[in-house]
């Protein structure tokens, strides 16, 4: 089980956890002024990368706040974890 | 009794082929093998980073049925099926097809009516299937608990017959041999590293074997094919995450069918050997690891459990992971992509090995005319802009 540093509680069991995917998806900023690929590409399509990635938790069974983090989808390291709507600190290289 | 003689080469690439098929597993080897012998494309090459059929192929639960809800889904899993019912022929192997059938348990009046409907939708597109009731569940599976006093009772079970399980190896095999014997190169120890682009075109593939050149390149690479698009400089709308099987040890034969729960989430058949092979639902973050949590694992053991009170005594002696490409819709993409000479087949989540035929059947085909096979049709890269999703997310007998 992953260990979740919730920037809120502190280190806590994935299973208080729900995963919330990639982060920084933003909700297009006039909707009806997008094209059908622009609506697919906010809708649908998604950064998958082996590596560090920039992804959402939602502290389900703790505090109930949602952040997000930095963890690397191979070794399932956490590098940080930030609050929403801020810019990901620096990634590992 | 003296060592099998080998049953498929290990060339040295050459320096180009007609198509280059990028992942030795089950959908890559019987691409190739479609290719060859549906089509008579035989320059072909399939690049293995590992060794053949190491990934997902050698993971998977070994499920074969064709119960999809969408009328689009049961076309293509039942082509998949007939094919498989004559795959050991075909093939000149016996890949221990086994037509035990499944069951997938529901659990609660939306269950119960969802499955109903399933069985209706599948009778309709020709797909065998059946609504058993709790006392011919029990009479089925005389193991299985179905006590009204559960916390998730069984309230019945929709049945289809000619589903059940196949020796995932040999089904590598066979057609690795039989793609061997048709003329293609199985390159195993070949990382794909990139692409050389000529305006829209591929030319070349980047390996660590050296550059190998390309008429047409054929993505099957399951949970790394958002790897192989990102080089490629187009966008999938898949997420790879972990999905966790198990096996206990051998134990006598309880279990004459496969047995599936969509509620309590696990699924459960008894291999040829003996061990009770289980699976449930993928781990929820994204992950290329080939590992996920142990929670995941305990969950799904004791649905087993309070499923098949008699799986108590027995010991877990394996767990291990696959790396699995989810798509929004919980279908496949199959089609032709925005790079011209390549090709795509992935998202096929946790239910890709029922495929295999099919999905190899028909990407061939895609490959060889150059547009969507009419069973891929509905399946392209441009339904998620359409809108023409093929909805199976807890439709497809399963959650994913």
């Amino acid at each position: 089980m992953l260990s979740v540093p919730c920037p809120w509680c502190g280190p806590r069991d994935e299973t208080e956890f729900r995963y919330g995917g990639q982060a920084h998806v933003a909700y297009p900023a006039d909707p009806a002024a997008c094209s059908d690929a622009e609506w697919a590409g906010y809708l649908f399509m998604r950064d998958n990368p082996k590596g560090w990635f920039a992804e959402r938790w939602f502290h389900s069974a703790g505090c109930r706040r949602w952040f997000n983090a930095v963890r690397h989808t191979v070794t399932y390291e956490f590098a940080a974890v930030y609050a929403p709507f801020t810019q990901p600190p620096g990634v590992p290289s | 009794m003296t060592h099998p003689d080998f049953l498929w080469a290990d060339p040295e690439p050459k320096r180009g082929y007609d198509v280059v098929v990028i992942g030795a597993g089950g959908h890559g080897l019987a691409t190739a093998y479609y290719l060859a012998r549906n089509h008579g494309i035989t320059d072909v090459a399939v690049l293995e980073r590992g060794w053949l059929a190491g990934g997902n192929m050698a993971r998977n639960t070994t499920i074969i049925r064709s119960n999809y809800l969408w009328d689009e889904s049961a076309a293509i899993y039942e082509h998949s099926l007939k094919l498989w019912e004559g795959l050991s022929d075909e093939l000149d192997y016996d890949i221990l097809f086994s037509q035990r059938g499944v069951l997938n348990l529901a659990h609660s009046l939306p269950d119960v009516r969802e499955s109903v409907r399933r069985v209706n939708a599948n009778r309709l597109n020709g797909v065998d299937a059946e609504w058993l009731t709790p006392a011919e569940v029990k009479k089925l599976v005389p193991i299985i608990n179905t006590s009204q006093e559960l916390r998730y009772p069984v309230l019945g079970a929709t049945f289809q017959p000619r589903a059940g399980i196949a020796k995932h190896d040999h089904v590598a095999w066979a057609y690795a041999r039989a793609a061997h014997d048709l003329g293609v190169h199985l390159i195993q120890n070949c990382e794909v590293t990139g692409f050389r682009r000529a305006g829209d075109r591929v030319t070349a593939v980047e390996t660590s074997r050296g550059a190998i050149e390309a008429g047409r390149v054929a993505l099957c690479a399951a949970g790394h094919t958002s790897v192989l698009a990102q080089e490629l400089g187009f966008r999938l709308p898949l997420a790879s995450h972990p999905l966790q099987a198990l096996v206990s040890e051998l134990l006598e034969q309880v279990l004459d069918t496969v047995v599936m729960s969509n509620a309590v989430h696990v699924y459960v058949s008894q291999a040829h050997k003996g061990e009770l092979v289980m699976g449930a639902g993928i781990d929820a973050y994204n992950g290329y690891g080939q590992r996920g949590s142990f929670h995941v694992i305990e969950s799904q053991l004791a649905a087993a459990v309070e499923l098949f009170p008699i799986f108590a005594r027995a010991h877990v002696l394996r767990t291990w992971a696959g790396i699995v490409d989810v798509s929004p819709d919980a279908s496949p993409v199959l089609g032709l992509t925005p790079v011209e000479n390549v090709f795509v087949n992935c998202g096929w989540g946790t239910g890709g090995f029922k495929a295999t035929p099919g999905a190899g059947w028909v990407y061939a085909d895609t490959i060889a005319h150059g547009r969507p096979h009419p069973l891929a049709a509905p399946f392209t890269l441009d339904r998620f802009t359409t809108g023409a999703l093929v909805d199976e997310h807890g439709a497809a007998a399963v959650a994913h």
